[in-house]
């Protein structure tokens, strides 16, 4: 199966992941990335190291290109006509920007979970089912159903829906559509998830399982995150990144960030003076 | 006269309006803010309270007017009419009308030159008396008017009110034409069932309305209920219908597909207009394009395969008629692909999906119900088109599917029942209501479905 050769080839590029200063490997590195909108540049020459199994925070004030970098990472920024992708960024010391890649088999390995919960008019289990029926991953039904199980259980979404896997995705609650497109992303294993403010939509209690949910998928998988709460960014993520006017003005631990930044607009954003 | 009275009331309409305004503006000496409508609602004000009320007098004696004459004439003259008929009554009435007022007289005698005199005298009282009534009715409601106009006169309210009376009056005027022919087509219909049962007509498998009469000559009056089977007309109509759908389906939902999803904004610009272009197409023209270029097409082509092809053909008529409803189609589609969020699209495409997969799996399901009704309108569309029909698919009522053969549906039924000279209430005549009544229960509960459907779709995204 075409997913066991990925699983295998991954496990040699493992080996030779390049490895930050404190000894984490590297799973995507953005290079001098910079992005145009047509005449208008959104993202100006950033550099930041995701690392692996870890969530990584990118916070700023709205506008900055925080879901602009997120989007170039699984190169979703392609379904956009006017927008120009410059730079370098490697998945797993492959250049994903390359014309050899795959965006299909990319998007299969960079997951993504959106703003707004959107889950298909299907069913549940048809939801989740989607990516794995598109990329062949189960040989047989019973495969295919023990994929959705797992995934809904990683979600933390089985046992509330097992009962009723065959009603429609879109007459769940915003978390549990939420938690249903987690689910949906985590059916294709994904190396690498992203989530483009997975709580905005949702209401406290619901955030609170999704974020306790991102704590627990970090083991498995590398999570960055886009988000626009600072309490949020400091309970889930270990490394946070802060963008200004479309530039990556710092990055670090996030403890460093929250409570040590360097920079006088990271100081001036986490303290609310603006944003 | 009606027409220079008219154009009086529109002159004083417009002098009324500016009057009415000033008017307002003098009672607050200019200043805007004491009143409590602007200028512009006062003017309205008096306009209408000054001109609706004679309008409508001038309507009333437009319509009643030549029936009183026509009354007093006959009773003046009742010596010069005694013995005649009714038909002959009204020729009388009308050459001495023609000879007051011009026109073409049949003969000229003295009882009409007598009437023409009364015709004459009428009028001319008639005319002063209208413009009396008319300019009293005008005063009256200008000097109302100019009375009624203070600064706390709430004018605005009246002219809102007054607009929309008359929307009232027009969505009326539409909703009243549509029951009164549905009405009528269900009464003329029940005279036909009267004479033909309801069964026979509708499962009759016989069509053949021009052998109706039993007997001949003047016993030529018994009906006979055989002939009038719908069953025909109504497999041809399916026919045809079926191979319309079979070319504007396919072809309507795969150019929605591209102009939606695929093609680039410029090429899209131009192309969505250009298939709208075709639904601008008069059918005639669709028509004859059926019948001389299509039909001997087919035929020829038919004839290389060794097939009998008559050179009237279901198949003929049909592709048209499906070319004619391609831009119902693919424009209905291409709003509601249009319309399937675009969170769904990325969603997929965020899995990995490629577009093609995306548009079969996540698209085109999401949009199912609207473009299953964009269908259904194409179909209804389909149903009740007569020009293609007449002009490629024959008259012939034969009960086949074979799309080779000559058919008939409906619509070219009714069209030849009748054209030509009939007797209004022959039983013939009136089996064409009874079809319209039938095409339009048809179309009627189609479209009902398919707007059932669209409402299902709508709740699906909030
Ligand atoms: N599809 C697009 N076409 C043109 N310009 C775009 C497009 N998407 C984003 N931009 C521009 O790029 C810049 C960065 O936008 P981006 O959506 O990345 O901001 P953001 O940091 O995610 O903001 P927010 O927190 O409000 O989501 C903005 O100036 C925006 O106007
Ligand atoms: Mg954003």
């Amino acid at each position: 199966m075409e997913m066991t050769a990925g699983n295998v080839q991954q496990a040699d590029l493992n080996g030779a992941l390049p490895v930050t200063e404190d000894g984490v490997p590297i799973k995507m590195r953005a290079n001098q990335v910079t992005v145009h909108y047509g005449e208008k540049q959104a993202l100006f020459g950033v550099d930041l190291n995701v690392r692996k199994s870890n969530v990584t925070a990118l916070i700023g004030p709205s506008g900055c290109g925080k879901s602009t970098f997120l989007r170039c990472l699984n190169r979703m920024n392609d379904t956009i006509d006017i927008c120009r992708v410059g730079g370098e960024i490697v998945l797993d010391n492959e250049d994903i920007y390359d014309p050899k890649i795959d965006v299909v088999e990319l998007r299969a390995r960079v997951g993504m979970v959106f703003q707004k919960p959107n889950p298909f008019p299907k069913s549940i289990f048809e939801n989740v089912a989607y990516g794995p029926r598109i990329h062949g991953l189960a040989q047989s039904k019973s495969d295919l159903e023990e994929i959705v199980a797992t995934s809904l259980q990683k979600a933390g979404l089985f046992e509330e829906v097992k009962d009723r896997l065959d009603e429609p995705g879109t007459g769940l609650s915003g978390g549990q559509q939420q938690r249903l497109c987690i689910a949906r992303a985590i059916a294709v294993s994904p190396e690498v998830i992203l989530m483009d403010e997975p709580c905005s939509a949702l209401d406290p209690i619901a955030t609170a399982k999704v974020e306790e949910l991102i704590d627990e998928l970090r083991e498995n998988y590398t999570i960055v995150i886009v988000t626009h709460s600072m309490q949020q960014a400091a309970r889930v993520s270990q490394r946070t990144a802060f963008f200004h006017l479309g530039y990556l003005v710092e990055e670090g631990k996030t403890n460093d960030i929250f409570t040590n930044p360097k920079d006088q607009r990271t100081q001036d954003y986490i303290t609310g003076r603006f944003g | 006269m009606f027409w220079t009275y008219f154009f009086i009331l529109i002159a004083v309409f417009v002098l009324a309006t500016f009057y009415g305004r000033s008017r307002s503006l003098q009672v607050v000496n200019g200043q805007l803010s004491a009143l409590h409508s602007r200028p512009g609602y006062h003017g309205g004000f008096l306009a209408i309270v000054t001109v609706v009320p004679a309008l409508i007098a001038l309507i009333v004696w437009v319509i009643v007017a030549p029936n009183i004459m026509n009354n007093i004439v006959s009773s003046q003259s009742a010596d010069f009419m005694s013995g005649l008929s009714k038909p002959a009554v009204e020729a009388f009435l009308r050459d001495a009308r023609a000879l007051a007022f011009g026109g073409i007289v049949g003969f000229v005698d003295a009882g009409k030159e007598h009437a023409a005199e009364i015709y004459k005298s009428l009028n001319t009282t008639s005319n002063i008396l209208m413009g009396v009534i008319m300019a009293l009715l005008v005063a009256g409601g200008f000097f109302y008017g100019v009375r009624t106009i203070q600064p706390q006169m709430r004018a605005r309210h009246f002219v809102e009110r007054s607009v929309m009376a008359l929307l009232i009056l027009c969505s009326a005027v539409a909703i009243f034409t549509t029951i009164g022919i549905v009405l009528s087509l269900i009464f003329e219909s029940l005279r036909f069932f009267q004479q033909v049962p309801i069964l026979d007509f509708v499962f009759g498998t016989h069509w053949s309305p021009q052998s109706a009469f039993i007997g001949a000559g003047a016993e030529a009056t018994g009906t006979n209920s055989e002939v009038f089977g719908a069953i025909p007309l109504l497999v041809g109509t399916m026919l045809i219908t079926f191979i319309a759908i079979l070319v504007a389906a396919p072809v309507g939902l795969l150019s929605a597909i591209y102009l939606s999803d695929y093609a680039a904004q410029p090429v899209r610009a131009v192309a969505k207009p250009m298939l709208e272009i075709l639904a601008g197409i008069p059918t005639v023209v669709y028509g004859f394009f059926a019948a001389l270029a299509v039909a001997p097409f087919i035929r020829g082509w038919g004839e290389s395969f060794g097939l009998t092809v008559s050179s009237e053909s279901a198949l003929a008529a049909g592709v048209v008629m499906g070319i004619m409803i391609i831009p119902f189609v693919s424009s209905l589609s291409d709003d509601v692909i249009n319309a399937v969020p675009q969170s769904l699209r990325d969603g997929s495409a965020g899995l990995g999906a490629t577009k093609s997969e995306t548009i079969r799996r996540v698209v085109l399901p999401a949009a199912l119900p609207g473009i299953v009704s964009a269908l259904i309108l194409a179909i209804s569309r389909a149903i009740g088109e007569t020009m293609i029909v007449v002009m490629a698919a024959g008259l012939a009522a034969n009960m086949t599917i074979n799309p080779l053969e000559a058919v008939t549906t409906v619509t070219v039924q009714i069209v030849t029942l009748l054209v030509g000279d009939q007797e209004f209430d022959s039983a013939k005549t009136l089996a064409a209501f009874a079809l319209g009544l039938l095409l339009f229960c048809i179309t009627l509960a189609l479209n009902v479905f398919a707007l059932r459907v669209v409402k299902k779709y709508r709740e699906q995204y909030d």
